[in-house]
């Protein structure tokens, strides 16, 4: 819509107010984590950065002990969202390129059902079957329990009903069989999808909370998300809000900075993901 | 759909991963998860004793459940009302075909990678009693003091703020894929026809975004009810008192903390029927939608 320029003057401030009131945490966050003790409880709050963001960086990475956290939450994230892409890939092939198999529906309501099914649902025996697989504590409990995917399915499956027909006819006539078809032509096919996907699946279990809570219970296994709880609870009663936040920017960078980068494809994955 | 690679024992195999995993971690765990509902078991779990529905009348009988059912639903229809509101009308100004509006874009969606504990974190630091710039800023505004570490609605209030503020970031992402789909044409023949800026926006826009309005609505639902339990977590660990004891949260107090496993094992089945009834609305939802479209 082209607008007039009174309507124009009128949508920039609208939105450079919104844009400063959702913004302003942000900012906060980023000014305490700059200061040093004494000017973070200064009051009136002081509203400038300071000069300490790197100490306070090292404080919150030594007492939370940071540089495990993340490498947990990177490696967990990472094993997921591939497993997910690759588990995902293997059944929506199955869904679309084998006709109506015994049992088909069914496994796809399994599939689906997932969606009905988030963790608080099934919490203790979840928990319960950690403790019976001897995985509690281990990257086993953080990943496995996620790496099947409905969204995933979904997406690969309603991309390869778009790819023509006679690709797969042509490759049959080739003497290729469906692996190889599969690997060379729907693989290339799917690149977007799967940037999107590991995008949102990254971020999903970088994000998550009460799993690792509950399955983690050493300082060595627990996750970035987790740290900050950590901190919150060692610097509460004094409340060093400094180094609180100066941890809380090191939790929030990697996913958010690949969003930025990536912003575009994630934008993508999320109109497909919602045609479904 | 005719058979592109005819082999009969291919597509089990291809399948066989994901429905491993959703066997052992989703299919027998909720069966339990009801199975245990109707026992009671003793802390250290070697008593059973089968009590029928006696979890679920402890349940509704309990003034704590039944409190913190009131307080989830509040929280839900709150966060999902404030934050829909918002986020349509912020869509629709992004929308504008104006210039630097893709980075406007970005301040907007942004909290999309946030996580429900960073952003309890970042809105405990916001109000934070002593210090907080929005307590200090409303003190020199109104002269009043506010405290949410003992005022349980003030508490429930910022625990929707910081909830809404995570979930800004999914709901424009959508409001903007789904304002794609509103053709130019009719929003320029409604401004011929005299319609201004805001009456195109209630006439046009919004009954055509409805599709995604449903879909959000579902999506923040489920979000409420179980994605927030870090934002609690991590801000009033259900208080003060029990006025942000969302059910998630009373389920992990009761299941971990209490270990009263049957007791925790009737609400996760509550849960379930929750989400069952969500489910189904979605789908016949959807289904409308393809016949509609």
């Amino acid at each position: 819509m082209r607008a007039y320029k009174s309507q124009k003057i009128q949508v920039y401030t609208t939105l450079t107010i919104l844009t400063l009131v959702v913004m302003f945490p942000i900012y906060y966050t980023f000014v305490m984590a700059t200061l040093n003790s004494a000017q973070s409880y200064s009051y009136p709050p002081r509203f400038i950065p300071s000069s300490h963001l790197l100490e306070n960086m090292k404080e919150a990475w030594r007492n939370a002990g940071m540089g495990r956290l993340m490498f947990n939450s990177a490696f967990s994230a990472t094993i997921v969202a591939v497993a997910k892409i690759c588990f995902s890939i293997l059944a929506a092939f199955a869904f679309t390129y084998f006709g109506n198999f015994k049992g088909k529906y069914l496994f796809f309501g399994l599939i689906l059902i997932t969606h009905m099914l988030p963790l608080p649902v099934r919490l203790l025996p979840t928990y319960d079957m950690m403790k019976t697989f001897g995985w509690v504590n281990t990257y086993y409990a953080l990943t496995v329990p996620f790496f099947a995917s409905a969204t995933g399915t979904l997406l690969f499956r309603q991309l390869f009903l778009t790819v023509p027909t006679s690709l797969a006819d042509a490759a049959r006539i080739d003497g290729a069989g469906p692996l190889r078809f599969l690997w060379h032509i729907l693989v290339p096919l799917s690149k977007t999808n799967m940037g999107a996907l590991f995008l949102i699946e990254f971020n999903y279990i970088w994000n998550e909370y009460l799993w690792p809570l509950i399955i983690t219970t050493t300082k060595e296994m627990r996750v970035v998300q987790i740290g900050i709880k950590i901190l919150l609870a060692s610097e509460a009663q004094a409340a060093d809000w400094n180094i609180i936040m100066a941890g809380t920017i090191m939790a929030m960078l990697p996913p958010l900075i690949m969003l930025l980068i990536f912003q575009k494809t994630f934008m993508e994955g999320f109109s497909m993901k919602e045609e479904k | 759909m005719n058979t592109k690679f005819p082999n009969r024992f291919m597509p089990y195999f291809l399948l066989l991963p994901s429905i491993t995993v959703i066997l052992i971690f989703f299919l027998i765990p909720t069966i339990r998860s009801i199975y245990q509902s109707f026992f009671r078991v003793s802390p250290f779990g070697d008593r059973r004793i089968f009590v029928g529905f006696g979890n679920f009348s402890r349940l509704f009988t309990s003034s704590a459940y039944v409190n913190s059912l009131v307080r989830t639903l509040i929280f839900a229809g709150s966060v999902v009302v404030i934050g829909l509101v918002f986020c349509v009308i912020v869509a629709a100004l992004l929308n504008q075909r104006l210039r630097g509006m893709s980075i406007y874009r970005t301040f907007f969606i942004w909290t999309y990678a946030i996580s429900p504990a960073i952003a309890g974190t970042v809105w405990a630091l916001m109000f934070n009693p002593a210090t907080g710039p929005v307590v200090y800023l409303i003190r020199l505004l109104t002269a009043r003091t506010m405290n949410w570490m003992n005022d349980s609605n003030l508490a429930l209030a910022i625990v929707i703020i910081a909830a809404v503020w995570k979930m800004m970031g999914y709901n424009v992402i959508f409001y903007l894929a789904g304002l794609q789909t509103v053709p130019d044409e009719l929003l320029e023949a409604a401004s011929i026809d005299g319609a201004n800026g805001i009456k195109r926006f209630f006439k046009v826009t919004l009954p055509l975004l409805s599709p995604t309005t449903f879909f959000l609505l579902i999506m923040n639902m489920l979000y409420a009810f179980f994605e927030v339990f870090g934002l609690i977590d991590i801000m009033t660990k259900g208080g003060p008192g029990n006025a942000t004891e969302i059910l998630v949260y009373k389920l992990y107090r009761d299941g971990f903390i209490a270990i009263d496993i049957g007791f925790a094992s009737a609400q996760s089945v509550v849960l379930f029927v929750f989400v069952t009834i969500l489910t189904i609305l979605q789908f016949k939802y959807t289904q409308q939608k393809v016949f509609y479209g």
